[in-house]
């Protein structure tokens, strides 16, 4: 963990006002590791005050990138970003994807910008692993397939894909992959997480997913971002230091 | 090396220099010794510390408001066992006088945290919480009421040696009241002010961003309101201040001791700029050497009204 200046390369616009901020950073792009973290101070001035938290959405060489939608104050200052500005950057941050292990099929569980970390982990998922990328999304709009493999997509309203939620895509497409050797990586809504739990729980599936919270510190400090303990009731865990990522069965959601 | 004394005196308290990490904005050292070197920070204040483990308020603890943020983590911590065992051999090795926070539901609380942690020769003093907005029971019902925050005092201070700062609320309409009282009592300091109660809303759902429903102010937001309060105390009672209200850089430590502060304490800066406590002591370094001022201590209270 540390504070490093880091410049913008370019910033890249999707289709639909998803951007990619590409950093160079040479002792980021070398530590940090896929499901974790960086805490990100977009400005110099009080407002927008605090840093704000973004998975690393990809590495190549000595940079960086981030993925990321204009939601408030702080990611519109970081999508206006341009060639030589300097952002100042904590990380890496969180405990990231344990994508290393027993498993002959990696599945992606992705629901809108909950695709930001995957590109980066399918890009360091061992070779010998099968990937399937399962995206979601409420319309076509929302559905962000940049740096998947495999692709099986699905919108709420039908617009793209599978009519109905990524969880109900994978429930009707898990039979025909074909493997008992399963491990299942999410990211995306709470709502989307708790049907996925459900699922992975219910099969005996392995599944970790990486969560959200509100941040202040984003390294253990401010203790604002717990998150519900399966073991212990009397303890939260939190999000940034215990987290990002969970295996499901470890989290209440 | 410059000839300038950063070095400033609180009570019977020496620091090296001015800048204190405030509680539950440096947790127990741990994290933050990663990111700066602790043995240059004039002191760390630990986060609150009560009898038994804490678990705190559930999600969404934090929202961030216009130059600040609301919190309302609701005194999570390990508890004075815990932190006896498994923390301060961590904070034993380095070099930095360390105050241990504490917050209570009862005077009875309180005294008992005192009495169990004063027999730990690292601890250097203790800072009594009595002004928390985010717990029911304790916190601001203490810190309201004078003859409660007096009550502590004098019970505390009969069961330690340690200098007792007495860390005030805001809420209040005259804080030299309670300075007075804490004085009165024999308390060595006060330490103010602790956050601002707050709240802000979600106007689509109609909810509370904080599920608590308010929170404790912090950041540069308050900083003109938490310098009123550092000014009426110095105004009208003869006890040390340690100042602390969204400072943000050395200029905010200054006008802190200009207006009574003997010490500071950085908070909310500590989550934004976790190097901000060594900017800011080489910046006031910086600051004597170009102003020829020999003493920072010659500062605290130099206000020309």
């Amino acid at each position: 963990m540390f504070v490093i200046d880091a410049t913008v390369e370019k910033s890249i616009e999707l289709d639909n006002q998803i951007y990619l901020l590409k950093i160079h950073s040479p002792q980021i792009a070398e530590t940090i590791r896929p499901g974790q973290f960086l805490n990100i101070r977009v400005s110099d001035s009080y407002y927008p005050l605090l840093r704000r938290p973004f998975s690393v959405c990809d590495v190549e060489d000595d940079f960086f990138y981030l993925m990321f939608n204009i939601y408030g104050e702080g990611t519109k200052i970081l999508a206006n970003k341009r060639f030589g500005d300097v952002i100042d950057v904590l990380g890496p941050l969180g405990n990231g994807f344990n994508y290393n292990g027993d498993y002959d099929t990696a599945i992606i569980v992705a629901g809108g910008l909950g695709a930001a970390p995957f590109p980066f982990l399918i890009k360091k998922l061992p070779q010998d692993k099968n990937v399937y990328s399962f995206i979601g999304g409420r319309t076509f709009k929302d559905v962000i397939i940049h740096g998947m493999k495999n692709i099986l997509t699905a919108t709420d309203d039908g617009s793209l894909g599978y009519k109905g939620t990524v969880v109900d895509l994978l429930k009707v497409n898990l039979p025909m992959l074909n493997s008992s050797r399963i491990k299942i990586f999410g990211c995306g809504p709470n709502a989307m997480l708790r049907s996925l739990k459900e699922f992975c729980i219910d099969n005996n599936l392995d599944c970790e997913v990486s969560t959200e919270s509100a941040m202040a510190c984003g390294f253990g400090i401010c203790q604002g971002c717990p998150i519900e303990s399966v073991d212990n009731p009397d303890k939260f865990l939190l999000v940034c230091k215990d987290g990002p990522v969970f295996n499901v069965k470890d989290v209440i959601i | 090396m410059s000839n300038v004394d950063l070095s400033v005196k609180v009570g019977t308290l020496t620091f090296r220099n001015p800048v204190l990490l405030a509680s539950g904005t440096v947790g127990y050292g741990s994290e933050m010794s990663e990111l700066i070197d602790l043995n240059k920070i004039g002191g760390i204040v630990t986060k609150s510390l009560s009898l038994k483990p804490r678990k705190g308020n559930p999600p969404q603890r934090i929202v961030e408001t216009p130059s600040g943020m609301l919190n309302a983590i609701g005194l999570t911590n390990v508890g004075v066992e815990v932190f006896l065992k498994e923390k301060i051999p961590f904070l034993k090795k380095f070099d930095v006088p360390l105050i241990c926070n504490i917050a209570a539901s009862s005077v009875e609380e309180y005294v008992e945290c005192t009495k169990i942690l004063t027999e730990e020769e690292t601890i250097k003093a203790f800072e009594i919480n009595v002004s928390c907005p985010n717990v029911k029971e304790g916190g601001l019902q203490f810190g309201n009421d004078v003859s409660a925050v007096g009550k502590i005092t004098e019970k505390v201070k009969a069961v330690t040696d340690k200098p007792v700062i007495i860390k005030l609320s805001p809420n209040v309409s005259y804080i030299s009241e309670f300075a007075k009282v804490v004085k009165k009592e024999g308390g060595d300091a006060v330490s103010a002010i602790n956050t601002l109660v707050g709240t802000s809303f979600d106007i689509f759902t109609r909810k509370p961003k904080i599920k608590n429903i308010t929170g404790g102010l912090s950041g540069p937001a308050i900083k003109p309101v938490a310098l009123a309060k550092v000014l009426e105390i110095s105004m009208s009672v003869g006890i040390p201040i340690i100042g602390i209200g969204g400072i943000m850089n050395w200029k905010d430590v200054v006008e802190f001791m200009i207006a009574g502060a003997s010490a500071i304490q950085l908070g909310t800066v500590n989550f934004i700029d976790p190097a901000a406590a060594e900017k800011i002591i080489s910046s006031l370094e910086q600051y004597c050497i170009k102003n020829k001022i020999e003493k920072l201590s010659s500062l605290t209270a130099s206000y020309n009204l």
